[in-house]
C-alpha cells in the first residue's frame, strides 16, 4: 500500500478543494514543494520545486506548511485500520504500509477482491493509494510504485529495487535499465562494483532471500468498560461497578509494569448524557483496594438522573511503576501519605499541597522553593548560615530614621522598646532577577529583641532610607 | 536549668489542642518537632504570611513538612479533618481565621481520635472552640542572657483533664529538647531585678 499524496490528502480531507494545492516544507532558507494534489500536478508543478517558482506558474495556488508529525499520526491510524484485512501490518517507509495477507485473502474471495475492497474503502476516505499484491515484499513495493505491467517485475526499471540513487545512475550508465537486464548479467562483477546491497535487493524482490514483515506492536490500552442490562442509580452500585472495572484495569497496568497517575470514570446515563469523575493520584499506583476509596468523593457528586447504564474507566495518564526489590534497607512500607494527598487534592487541588525544597539564594523569600508535593520528592539540604525568622510577611514600614536601629518604635499599634539589636546583615538584591520588592536597593537586616518579648526582623534600606519589619522569630 | 517538661506536654495524641498568642508559630513548630514524624500545615492561601524552612530547622526537618493552601476556612477544616483521620501524619496544624463553633471543634476531635493524630489549631485570641483538649497561650520573652534565645512563656488557659499553669520554656536546638527554666529574676545566682 503506497499513499503517494498522504500529506496533501490529510489536509484536503478536512478542507476539500479542487484548486491546485501544495504542501511546502522549509529546507534551509527556501520552501520546497513536499506534496501536491493532481490539480497542481496538471498545472505543471512537481515535487521538490521551489514554492516561489510554483506560485509564478500557478497564481491561485493554495499552500500549507508541512507537518510530518501529523502525517505520521495519520499513517499510524491507517495501520490500525489495515488490521481489518490481516493481523500482520507493518510500516513501509514514511508513506506506505506492508501487509502480509497470506492466509487472509480467501476471506474476501481472492487477492483481487481484497485489493478492490481496500481501494473502494480508501477512495471513500478520500486517500489516494496505489496497491499491489505480489509474492515477495520487494515485488509488491516495485509494482505499487512503478505500476503493473504485463511482463511483471522484469520489465520495471532498476529504481524499483529500492536502491540508493547513485547505484541507479551507475547501473543506467552500464546500460542495465530494467530488472530483466540485471538478472541476465553475471552476479560477481555486479557485487564487486556496487556492493552486496544491490544483489540483496534483487534477491529479495525475486524471492531468493526472505524479507519478513515486522508488525507494529499494538500500544497498550488502559481502559475498560462495563455495559449494564438495567440502569443503576445507587451510589453503592456505582462503587461496586467501579470496583469490578478496577480489577481488570489494574491487572492490565500490572502486566505492563505501569501505574495510573490520572483516572477518568465516565458514567453514561440512559438519556445519553455522560458525566465524568476525574481522579488525579498523588503517586502512581495500581492497587484496586487503594484506588477505590479515592473515587468515593467524586462518585457522591454525580447526578444519576434516570440511571446509569454504561461505565467506562480509563487511565488517562500512566507512569512506569516497576516492581522493586525488597532488601534489608528498603522494607516494603505501605505509604499511605500519597493516598491522603490524593484525597485532600480532590478537594483543594493537587497543586495546593506543597512542600519546601531548598534553593540557592540569599534573598529570604527566594531561599526556598515551594513545589507541589505530588510532583516532587522530599529533599534535605536546607541550610541557614544565620538565623532566619519563622514567619515572613510583606515588609511593613515603621517610623524611624538613621542607620542604627531605633530605640523605640511602633509596629502594629504596639510600642516596642529595643533591648538588643543584632546585625547588620547586608543583603544585596539579585540584579540578574528583576524583583519589584527589591527596587529600594540594599538591605541591612537587624534582629531586634524587644523588651516586650517579640523578636522581630527589621531592615534598613540605606539607598532609599526607611525602616521595615519583615519577619518574626520563634 | 531544669530539663523537666511542663505537664501536659508533649500534647496528648489523638486530641485537638489550641494555641494563641504571638509565639504560637514557634509553639506549633516545637509541637511538630517533639512529635517527630510528618506534619501537615494547613493555611488559607490569601494569608500573606510565609513559613520559612530555614527557621524550622532547629525544631523539625523541613522535608517532613507538607503545606496545604486552601481557599477558605471550610476547606481548611475539611483538609484538617481528612488528615487527622488518616493517621499517616503525626501532627496537623491548622491556622484558624474565624471562630470555630462546637460542631466543627467536635468533628476535628473525633477525626483526631480516629487517626490517633495530634491536632493543633492556631487561633486568634478568644476564637477557640469548647471542644479543644487544652488551650495554650504562647508569648515570647526577652532573654538578656542569650542572643539566639527562644525563651517563651507558655500558659495553659484551658485544660479539660487537669489544672492550668504557666512555665518559661526554652528550646535547645543542639539537643533538640525543650527545657523549662525558672523566670529570670528567680534564677540561682541572679540578683532580683528591681521592678
Amino acid at each position: 500500500m503506497w499513499f503517494p499524496r498522504l500529506a496533501s490528502d490529510r489536509v484536503l480531507r478536512a478542507h476539500p478543494s479542487e484548486a491546485p494545492f501544495v504542501i511546502a516544507a522549509r529546507t534551509g532558507s527556501t520552501e520546497l514543494i513536499y506534496c501536491l494534489n493532481p490539480a497542481a500536478e496538471q498545472a505543471g508543478l512537481h515535487r521538490g520545486m521551489r514554492l516561489a517558482d510554483a506560485r509564478s506558474f500557478c497564481p491561485d495556488l493554495i499552500s500549507r506548511p508541512a507537518e510530518p508529525a501529523r502525517d505520521t499520526r495519520l499513517l499510524r491510524s491507517l495501520r490500525r485500520w489495515a488490521e481489518r484485512f490481516c493481523p500482520w501490518v507493518g510500516f513501509e517507509g514514511t508513506d506506505g504500509l506492508v501487509l502480509d495477507i497470506t492466509g487472509s485473502a480467501h476471506l474476501w474471495g481472492d487477492e483481487a477482491a481484497l485489493l478492490a475492497d481496500m481501494r473502494a474503502r480508501l477512495e471513500r476516505a478520500r486517500i489516494e493509494v496505489r496497491l499491489a499484491a505480489a509474492g515477495t515484499r520487494g515485488t509488491a513495493w516495485a509494482l505499487a510504485h512503478f505500476g503493473d505491467t504485463e511482463d511483471g517485475l522484469l520489465a520495471l526499471p532498476v529504481a524499483a529495487l529500492r536502491l540508493a540513487p547513485e547505484t541507479v545512475t551507475g547501473l543506467q550508465r552500464l546500460g542495465l535499465r530494467s530488472i530483466g537486464d540485471l538478472t541476465a548479467s553475471p552476479r560477481a562483477p555486479l557485487a564487486r562494483r556496487f556492493g552486496p546491497d544491490l544483489l540483496l535487493r534483487l534477491d529479495q524482490a525475486l524471492g531468493a532471500q526472505p524479507e519478513p514483515v515486522t508488525p507494529e506492536a499494538e500500544p497498550p490500552q488502559f481502559s475498560v468498560r462495563l455495559t449494564l442490562p438495567e440502569p443503576i442509580g445507587l451510589e453503592a452500585d456505582v462503587m461496586a461497578a467501579t470496583e469490578r472495572l478496577l480489577a481488570p484495569l489494574c491487572a492490565k497496568l500490572a502486566a505492563q509494569d505501569m501505574g495510573a497517575r490520572r483516572l477518568c470514570l465516565t458514567l453514561r446515563r440512559v438519556d445519553q448524557a455522560s458525566q465524568q469523575v476525574e481522579l488525579r493520584l498523588a503517586a502512581a499506583m495500581r492497587e484496586p483496594a487503594r484506588i477505590l476509596p479515592l473515587f468515593q468523593r467524586g462518585v457522591t457528586e454525580v447526578d444519576a438522573g434516570f440511571g446509569i447504564d454504561q461505565i467506562r474507566l480509563e487511565a488517562t495518564q500512566v507512569e512506569p511503576l516497576p516492581l522493586q526489590q525488597i532488601g534489608p534497607t528498603n522494607q516494603p512500607r505501605p505509604d499511605h501519605l500519597a493516598d491522603l494527598i490524593t484525597r485532600i487534592g480532590t478537594r483543594i487541588g493537587l497543586e495546593n499541597i506543597q512542600r519546601f525544597l531548598p534553593a540557592d539564594s540569599h534573598i529570604p523569600e527566594r531561599s526556598f522553593l515551594i513545589a507541589p508535593a505530588a510532583f516532587s520528592e522530599a529533599q534535605g539540604g536546607f541550610h541557614a548560615p544565620r538565623p532566619r525568622p519563622i514567619r515572613l510577611f510583606p515588609p511593613e514600614p515603621i517610623h524611624a530614621s538613621g542607620a542604627q536601629p531605633p530605640a523605640r518604635f511602633r509596629w502594629r499599634r504596639m510600642t516596642l522598646t529595643t533591648a538588643r539589636a543584632t546585625g547588620p546583615e547586608r543583603i544585596t538584591p539579585e540584579w540578574w532577577l528583576p524583583d519589584d520588592n527589591w527596587r529600594s536597593g540594599l538591605r541591612d537586616y537587624w534582629k531586634i529583641d524587644t523588651r516586650e518579648g517579640r523578636r522581630l526582623w527589621l531592615f534598613y534600606t540605606p539607598q532609599n532610607p526607611g525602616w521595615f519589619v519583615q519577619g518574626e522569630f520563634a | 536549668m531544669s530539663s523537666q517538661l511542663p505537664p501536659f506536654f508533649p500534647l496528648r495524641a489523638g486530641r485537638v489542642h489550641e494555641v494563641c498568642g504571638p509565639a504560637s508559630t514557634g509553639f506549633s513548630a516545637i509541637v511538630a518537632g517533639v512529635a517527630g514524624g510528618r506534619a501537615l500545615w494547613a493555611q488559607e492561601a490569601w494569608l500573606a504570611d510565609m513559613l520559612t524552612p530555614a527557621s524550622m530547622m532547629p525544631f523539625l526537618d523541613p522535608a517532613k513538612l507538607l503545606l496545604a493552601k486552601t481557599q477558605n476556612q471550610t476547606d481548611s477544616l475539611a483538609v484538617a479533618e481528612e488528615a487527622l483521620k488518616d493517621g499517616s501524619l503525626s501532627v496537623v496544624v491548622l491556622e484558624v481565621t474565624r471562630p470555630l463553633d462546637l460542631r466543627e471543634g467536635r468533628r476535628l476531635q473525633l477525626a483526631a481520635r480516629t487517626g490517633g493524630t495530634t491536632g493543633l489549631c492556631i487561633i486568634p485570641e478568644g476564637m477557640g472552640s469548647n471542644a479543644a483538649e487544652t488551650r495554650w497561650r504562647a508569648t515570647p520573652l526577652f532573654d538578656p542572657a542569650c542572643e539566639d534565645s527562644t525563651l517563651m512563656r507558655w500558659e495553659i488557659i484551658k485544660n479539660k483533664s487537669g489544672t492550668t499553669g504557666a512555665w518559661h520554656v526554652h528550646w535547645d536546638a543542639q539537643t533538640h529538647r525543650l527545657h523549662v527554666v525558672p523566670p529570670v529574676g528567680e534564677r540561682p545566682g541572679s540578683a532580683r531585678t528591681p521592678e
